[in-house]
This record gives C-alpha cells, structure tokens and sequence, in this order.
C-alpha cells in the first residue's frame, strides 16, 4: 500500500504544479514555440502571405545577406545604437545616480523631476523631441543659436539622427537612475570611511569602492541595455516617419529610415519585408537574425549574473 | 528597497549650510561643505533643466496659436486654450481613448490573473524542469515581438480573422506574460515558506494558501505588475500597427497621436497638445502609485 500511496501524492503533486502552470504552458506552445518554429520554417520558403508557402532553400537568407539593400545599414544602424547609446545611457545614468545620492536638499523632488521623462510614452516623447529639435524653429536649436553654437539638422540630418535619438534616451535615463542609486546606497559605508581616514581623495574612493562594489549593477544594465538597443522600434520609425513630413509634407511616401537609412533598425526591417512588402519568407531570415543577436546576449546576462534567477535554485 | 525609504535627505543634516543664520565660521570643514553643496546642487538644478524644459517647451507651444507655433518663439503671444479642446474633439481621439483603456485595463487584468499562479508556482513548489522552465520564461521575457510577429499575424488575421480588432493584443495575455512571472517570482521568493506551512498544517489546499495567505502579502508586487503592464499597453506602438492599422476604429492613442502628426503637419500646437494628453495620464498614475512603481524597478532591472 505505501509505495502505492506514495506515487498517488506524487502524481496529485503534479497535477497541481500542471495546473497552476497551465496558463504560461498554453502561452509558451501557442505565442512562442509553434510562431518561433513556424518562422524558421517560412525562412526556407517563398511565402506572400496568400499563396501557400514554397520551399526554396537558402534563397531567402542569400537574398537578404547579399542582395537586399537595407539589410547592412540597418545592422550598421543597431551596432551603432548597441555601442554608443547604449554606453551614452549607462554614463549617464551612474552619473544621475552619483549627484542624485549626493543632493541634501528637496532630494525628494529632483528625483522626481530626473525619473518622469522615462514615464513619457514613446511615440509622444519621440514627437515631443522631433519638435524641440526641428532645425529651422525647434527651442533647442534656437537656444543653441542664442548661446552662439553651431545648430545640427538633428532628425533631418543623416549624420545627427542618431546622437538626437540618444539625447531622447539620455532624457529617458530614470530607469537606469533607480537602479543605480540603489545599488550606490548599498556600498557599505565603513569602506568608505575607512579610505577616508587613509587619505584616500574621492576619485580613489569612487574608482577602488564605488566601482568595485556596483560593476554587477554596471553590468547588469549594459547587457539589458544591449537587448533594448536591439529591439529598438517605436522611437526610430516614429522621428524618421515624423521628420520626414515635416520635411515633405504629408501624404508623401515615407522613406524608410528618414534620413537616408540613418535610423533603420533590424526590427523595423522585419516590418518593412514583411508587412510592406509581403515578402514573409525573407522577414523570416531578418526576425532570426534578430532572434540570435538577442538570445546571445540574454545567455551572456544569465552566465555573468546568476542574480537574474536568484535564491532558490 | 524603495526611493522613499532610503531617501538621503534626513541622513546628514550636518553638513547643510545653516540657512539665514549668521555666516559659518572660518572652520575649513564647514567651508568645503558648504562650496561642496553649492556644487552639487547647481549641477543638480543643471540637470533638472534638461529633464524638465523638454516638457515646458512642449506645453508652452501647445498653447500657442497655430500662426505661432511655425515660428522661433518660445512664450505663447496669446494663450489658446482652446487647442485641447479642438484636440479633444478631433474625430477618433475619444475613441482611442477608450480602446487604449480596453486594451490596458483588461490586458493589465488578464496578466496579473494568468501569472500570479505561474510565479507561485515557480518561487514556491519543487518539481522536475523547474529551472528549465524559468529560463524559457526568461527567454520569452527577452525576445523581441518582431522575431515571432509574422506567424502570429498570419494566425489572428488569416485563421481567426481578427485583424482590424485588439483582440489579438488582449487575448494572449490571458496566457501569462513572462516579464510579470518574473517579476512577481522573485518578490514571492522574499515571502518566508514557514508562512506557506502554516496554512498547509491548518489544511488550507494550495489555492487557499494562495488566495488568502500568499496574495496579500505580495500585493506590492502585483501593484508594480500591474502597473508595468498598463503603462506598456498604454505605450504600445508594433501591436496597434500590426493587428489595428487598417481599422482607425481599433487604434489606440499611442498609435493615433502619431497620425495625428501627419493629418496636422503644420500644427504643431494641436500635435503638442495630444502629445500632453497622451503623456498626462501616465504621470498622474505614477504620482499616486509612485511607491509601487519604483519598487518595481529596483526588483527587476528595466522593461523597455
């Protein structure tokens, strides 16, 4: 009887886990593993969405590797975001959390005014910053012209979308405040006093204590940094989309990745083929590229941070 | 950890200058606090400017007359009022309105549902795939919506039909949403199993123990679920274009404002104004639920 009674309080334990996981396990077959196996098989054929898929071989990921026109600007394109903006964000952020630790007086309020941009929905803070940065009458370039700066073309300008797409990150930077001035407050206090009393000047302190103590917190918010840079959607199209009417006018056919390519990104591509163009198969080859860059740096975040999962395991 | 608990203004009063009473003495300490703070707090008054003016600038054209709003000035000539009004009864704004609360308020309602029992389950019971199973949560969590969209777009527009609606938005979240199980795992992870035992030794079923023991406890977390998940369907631009751009009935205000651009191109007082509009629920949600929010934050990392 007992070995019997045993497996039946086993299998009742595992209908309970079963039934308490159901929902994600629903969730995971039918909006993860059956779309990502679906796309990878649509990759290998020539798909329109209305006549039935063809399998073609490598045609797809040939076409978009050495045919396809947007496919290496847009890759150029999120390198650069995944490099500059990404560590624009992080310097920034350390450094808001640095001064905001520091601030004695209405700490309480500058935290508030500092954290609020990063509540801005995206599509109206990227129209907010297309028109404070709108070159002939945008308030920045006429403050920048009233200080005697030179005035950039900011989101018209090839050469300028992308630092004004990461001063609207810079101004974004809450997130990465919290963050950081949280783990700054952690950094024991007796270390710093004890360096104190060894004559150790702040820069010493913050180089041999500050930074010892956070670079998890450093490295945590460059990796999840990275995999946000690669999924970088709304801002881009919506400045090029915006910036480009300003420019022409509406109803004018919009160019992808207004100013000259210069803020395409792999996600929108995904769009472009697909939805633009109907061309499913090579969208396919562009959402797994995507798919790899991002599931390469989720498995470099989990390796340097077994945090990320936490107690228990 | 919260902003509110670790607040460091009442830490050291001591080095606050003494405010209106008579100058400090020559004591060098007190000297270098003092230029110390002057320094702190200008490059802190500094940086509020370049977060603040953005808005002030914006709200400053969105009460311009359309004739001002081409030019190079700065401060309203007349004050427009009006504009919010005309933006309020543009044709398809207040239908917007309500999708976009559709859309966030049930799909906030469907996840927090759909995850709270897959988090217990992952923080609290042992079984076998347990590990495996928070990584697959974590990869669902990173993976970017555009890699899976084309297959999921095929099956709600050409299977179900659903296309032009935000069903294919709302629907899914009934199923879980990694990024909630996650969260929410790792704050019933801080909640003490002896308070799991005590309501199993009292017979309470695991559901009971859920309901009436593990929920109010973890109300913190579910607020700062909660809250995440509105504000990402508040701000969701990929899913509207996916599913509702053929339908303006079906666009939600992250979607419409950007249209709204296009059909106003040389108003940008009206643009600013809806740009206000959409941006000013969002802030006065954070401000009555500042705690949970940060909270959140600090638990977790970063959701974009």
């Amino acid at each position: 009887m007992a070995p019997n009674t045993a497996r039946a309080k086993r299998r009742r334990a595992a209908l309970r886990t079963a039934a308490f996981l159901s929902p994600w396990l629903i969730g995971f077959a039918v909006f993860f593993a059956y779309p990502l196996l679906s796309t990878v098989y649509f990759s290998f054929t020539r798909y329109d969405g209305f006549r039935p898929p063809v399998l073609n071989g490598l045609a797809n990921w040939s076409y978009v590797f050495t045919d396809y026109p947007l496919f290496w600007p847009a890759m150029r394109n999120t390198l650069w975001l995944v490099v500059v903006m990404v560590s624009c964000r992080v310097v920034f952020g350390l450094g808001i959390g640095l001064l905001i630790t520091k601030i004695k007086t209405g700490a309480g309020i500058f935290r508030t005014l500092f954290y609020l941009p990063y509540l801005a929905p995206p599509v109206a803070a990227t129209l907010a910053f297309v028109f404070l940065l709108n070159p002939g009458t945008g308030p920045a370039n006429t403050l920048l012209d009233g200080m005697g700066l030179p005035t950039p073309g900011w989101f018209t300008d090839a050469a300028w979308s992308k630092p004004a797409l990461t001063a609207l990150a810079l101004w974004g930077v809450g997130d990465l405040m919290v963050i950081f001035m949280a783990a700054l407050l952690d950094v024991p206090k007796e270390q710093y006093e004890a360096a104190e009393l060894d004559g150790a000047g702040a820069r010493a302190r913050f180089r041999h204590i500050t930074l010892p103590n956070i670079s998890p917190i450093v490295l945590f918010a460059v990796v999840t940094g990275v995999i946000q840079a690669m999924q970088y959607y709304t801002q881009p199209l919506v400045a090029g989309k915006v910036a480009a009417g300003v420019i022409g006018g509406s109803g004018q056919q919009f160019e992808p990745g207004y100013p000259d390519k210069s803020t395409l990104t792999l996600p929108q591509l995904v769009y472009n083929v697909g939805f633009q163009r109907s061309d499913y198969g090579a969208a396919c080859v562009v959402a797994l590229v995507l798919f790899a860059l991002s599931m390469a740096f989720t498995a470099l975040l989990m390796r340097r941070r077994g945090g990320l999962i936490g107690a228990g395991d | 950890m919260t902003l509110t608990d670790t607040n460091p203004t009442d830490e050291r009063p001591r080095t606050r200058p003494p405010a209106g009473g008579p100058a400090p003495a020559a004591r060098p300490r007190t000297r270098k606090a003092v230029l110390h703070w002057v320094a702190v707090h200008s490059l802190g008054v500094a940086a509020a400017l370049f977060f603040v003016l953005p808005f002030v600038f914006l709200f400053l054209t969105s009460l311009m007359s359309d004739h001002q709003a081409l030019t190079r000035d700065l401060w309203p000539r007349t004050w427009e009022w009006g504009n919010y009004a005309k933006v309020w009864h543009t044709p398809g704004f207040l239908t917007w309105w309500r999708n976009t609360l559709l859309y966030a308020g049930l799909g906030t309602l469907l996840t927090v549902v759909s995850s709270v029992p897959v988090a217990y389950a992952l923080a609290k019971f042992r079984f076998r795939g347990r590990r495996l199973a928070l990584l697959l949560v974590i990869a669902m969590m990173m993976l970017p919506p555009q890699v899976v969209v084309i297959p999921m777009y095929l099956f709600w527009a050409k299977q179900l039909d659903l296309s032009g609606t935000l069903w294919p938005l709302i629907v899914p979240m009934a199923f879980g949403d990694a990024f909630s199980i996650f969260l929410l795992r790792q704050f019933l992870l801080t909640i003490p199993d002896e308070y799991l035992d005590a309501a199993r030794v009292d017979g309470c079923g695991e559901l009971r123990t859920l309901l009436r023991v593990v929920l109010p406890m973890a109300r913190p977390g579910i607020a700062a679920v909660a809250l995440f998940q509105f504000f990402y369907a508040w701000n969701d631009y990929f899913g509207p274009q996916i599913y509702a751009s053929d339908n303006p009935a079906a666009w939600t205000l992250s979607y419409g404002l950007e249209s709204f651009k296009g059909a106003h191109h040389t108003n940008w007082n009206l643009t600013m104004a809806a740009t206000v509009l959409v941006m000013a629920p969002v802030i006065v949600l954070f401000f009555l639920a500042q705690k949970a929010f940060v909270e959140g934050v600090t638990l977790t990392g970063v959701k974009g």
